[in-house]
């Protein structure tokens, strides 16, 4: 039945055309969300999601904000004393105008430097103090290997010797630099906000092999009694939304809008359909199986529309630079929108089902019930 | 031997509007393989309502129904569909071919419903359009089929389950009196080849000649007709 199903969709294209239509329009819209969505969150929270501890520990006042918090010299010296600590690294950022080569003395671009130590994605190691690694979002405006860039009233120079990826903070690019070069920034260009001796914002720690990652972090806050520990997946969603919220929901809309389209288009197929389906019951044909016919044509559909969409959505990622638009296209973002697409088809079609068991094959004879 | 059809005391009530009504009143009926059986009658007077019985789409309210020795009356809805699916064969008043598939795949379609077995299916058919003198039209769709070719189409769909009985519900009705007759001849020619039995449902006097015995239905009642003249 699947096979006379897509022989269907085959032979009598037209059909299905307005409702491939609009399933392809509302896979591109998922598509094109998601992948801004993604593109924002990149630029929101990168310096936490880069970031290869397993956990990172703020002050407790800080209610689990980076800006806001401060970990002094002696509470990382009780974080270091717990047992299953193997590792930890300061992390600390300062927002500061950057001039870049080849841009006008007055066009500052605000640029988040942050310090680190403990390995980050994309970086074993922090450069040598006077040099930084840029994020996607400055390599984006010109910046390269070898590019100096002033930084603040100072205009305290910072050799770019790398890149690191998705490394964004609150929608501003980053440069990522060690702990001794951010506080010659910071006292340099920014002395109100200079920090004590020893102090980061936060703490990040490497849990030692084999020891319980959540028991080593409710150690920590029980050994400091002022800290918050989290992971850094709860750190990164606890950085203010700057408009990805708002866009999951106006997925979850369009998912929902999807669900209903595919059900409408095949309940109105199905009572077009009555007449055949009595004749295919009469002859013997089960409800689940014309059911399957109806759900693999849905998924046929939506198949063709997510994979246009994804082709348009990959199409427009490489052709628009990402500077201008913040969006970021991955396999997992792909394959999940492509199945959640498809889901929603698939449970639309579905919905035929009370429809197609109700057809009482005696009508295709003509005989009363 | 085993009858075809074998109906007893069989019964049909169903509501309407709160009335209970009784289209098929204590019928007895037993049909041959390879007996051709016409049921005339006014419209509303039962008759696919008794031929809807005999091929297991309604279940009697009293009574028993058993095809080929099959006790069908108690069967539930999936047995049954399983059961037409294996053993009968119809031919609708309109035809209703799938419209998207052609002559040979709407025969076909009887296999992809049920346990598979693609070589013989596709040998079955090739023979049936063949026997139906179809085999140059096995490829056309139902649209670029006449209104004769298309009967015959059906027909042969209602053979491909090599069924023990096949019901035709005004199998003329559609056609005009010269078709109707080639159909008919068709028909008697391809049941009594196969052995197969058929009850034909007609309004048309004429389709009576071909059947080797007529029984009228009026009210929900089978009375006897005559026989088939021995000129057929």
């Amino acid at each position: 039945m699947v096979r006379l199903a897509l022989r269907e969709l085959r032979r009598r294209p037209g059909r299905f055309a307005a409702a491939g239509l609009i399933l392809f329009l509302l896979s591109v819209l998922v598509m094109f969300l998601t992948g801004l969505a993604a593109g924002l969150n990149a630029n929101t929270d990168g310096v936490l999601t880069t970031q290869r501890a397993d956990r990172v520990v703020y002050s407790a006042v800080a209610e689990d904000q980076l800006a806001q918090s401060l970990v002094t010299a002696d509470v990382r010296a009780a974080v270091e004393g717990v047992d299953g600590v193997a590792a930890t690294g300061s992390l600390a950022i300062q927002q500061l105008g950057a001039r870049l080569p080849d841009r006008d003395d007055r066009d500052l671009v605000d640029v988040v430097v942050a310090g680190f130590e403990l390995p980050i994605e994309g970086a074993d190691a922090p450069p040598v103090p006077g040099t930084g690694l840029a994020d996607a979002t400055l390599r984006e405006r010109g910046v390269r290997t070898g590019t100096t860039v002033a930084l603040g009233p100072a205009r305290t120079p910072i050799e770019v010797v790398g890149y690191v990826d998705r490394a964004g903070f609150q929608g501003q690019g980053s440069l990522w630099v060690g702990p001794t070069t951010l506080t010659d920034l910071v006292a340099a260009n920014a002395p109100g906000d200079a920090r004590p001796p020893g102090a980061a914002q936060a703490v990040v720690v490497d849990v030692a092999d084999g020891a319980d990652p959540a028991g080593v972090a409710a150690a920590v806050d029980e050994a400091t009694g002022s800290t918050s520990t989290l992971t850094t997946d709860e750190a990164a969603a606890a950085v203010p939304d700057i408009g990805g919220g708002v866009i999951q929901q106006i997925i979850g809309l369009t998912l929902v809008i999807a669900v209903a389209v595919t059900a409408l288009f095949f309940a109105l197929l199905t009572a077009e359909r009555v007449g055949l389906y009595g004749v295919l019951k009469a002859i013997g044909a089960r409800t689940r199986t014309l059911l399957a016919g109806v759900v693999a044509q849905a998924a046929v559909l939506a198949a063709i529309g997510a994979g246009l969409a994804v082709a348009a959505a990959l199409a427009f990622d490489a052709a628009v630079p990402p500077d201008a638009v913040p969006f970021e296209l991955t396999a997992r973002s792909v394959v999940l929108t492509l199945a959640v697409l498809l889901g929603a088809a698939i449970a639309g079609a579905g919905l035929s089902v009370r429809r197609v068991a109700r057809i009482d094959p005696a009508r295709a004879i003509g005989a009363s019930t | 031997m085993t009858p075809a059809l074998d109906m007893t005391a069989v019964t049909k009530r169903y509501e309407v509007g709160g009335t209970t009504i009784t289209a098929v009143d204590d019928a007895h009926l037993e049909v041959a393989p390879g007996e051709i059986l016409a049921l005339i009658g006014p419209s509303g007077s039962g008759k696919t309502t008794l031929c809807s019985l005999a091929g297991g789409i309604l279940t009697p309210t009293e009574g028993r129904v058993a095809v080929a020795g099959t006790d069908i009356s108690d069967f539930g809805p999936r047995r049954l569909t399983d059961f037409r699916r294996e053993s009968i064969g119809f031919v609708f008043q309109s035809v209703n071919l799938v419209p998207f598939l052609t002559a040979r795949e709407n025969l076909l379609v009887v296999d992809e419903l049920g346990r598979r077995d693609r070589r013989r299916a596709r040998q079955r058919a090739d023979r049936l359009l063949a026997d139906l003198s179809l085999a140059d039209r096995a490829a056309n769709l139902p649209a670029r089929l006449s209104g004769g070719q298309r009967q015959r189409v059906a027909i042969g769909r209602a053979l491909m389950n090599e069924p023990d009985l096949v019901l035709l519900d005004e199998p003329t009705s559609a056609l005009d009196s010269t078709l109707g007759e080639q159909v008919m001849e068709l028909v008697r020619r391809q049941m009594k080849e196969r052995s197969t039995a058929a009850i034909v449902v007609t309004h048309d006097e004429r389709v009576v000649r071909f059947a080797d015995r007529t029984l009228h239905v009026s009210d929900g009642h089978l009375t006897a007709g005559r026989n088939v003249p021995s000129s057929v």
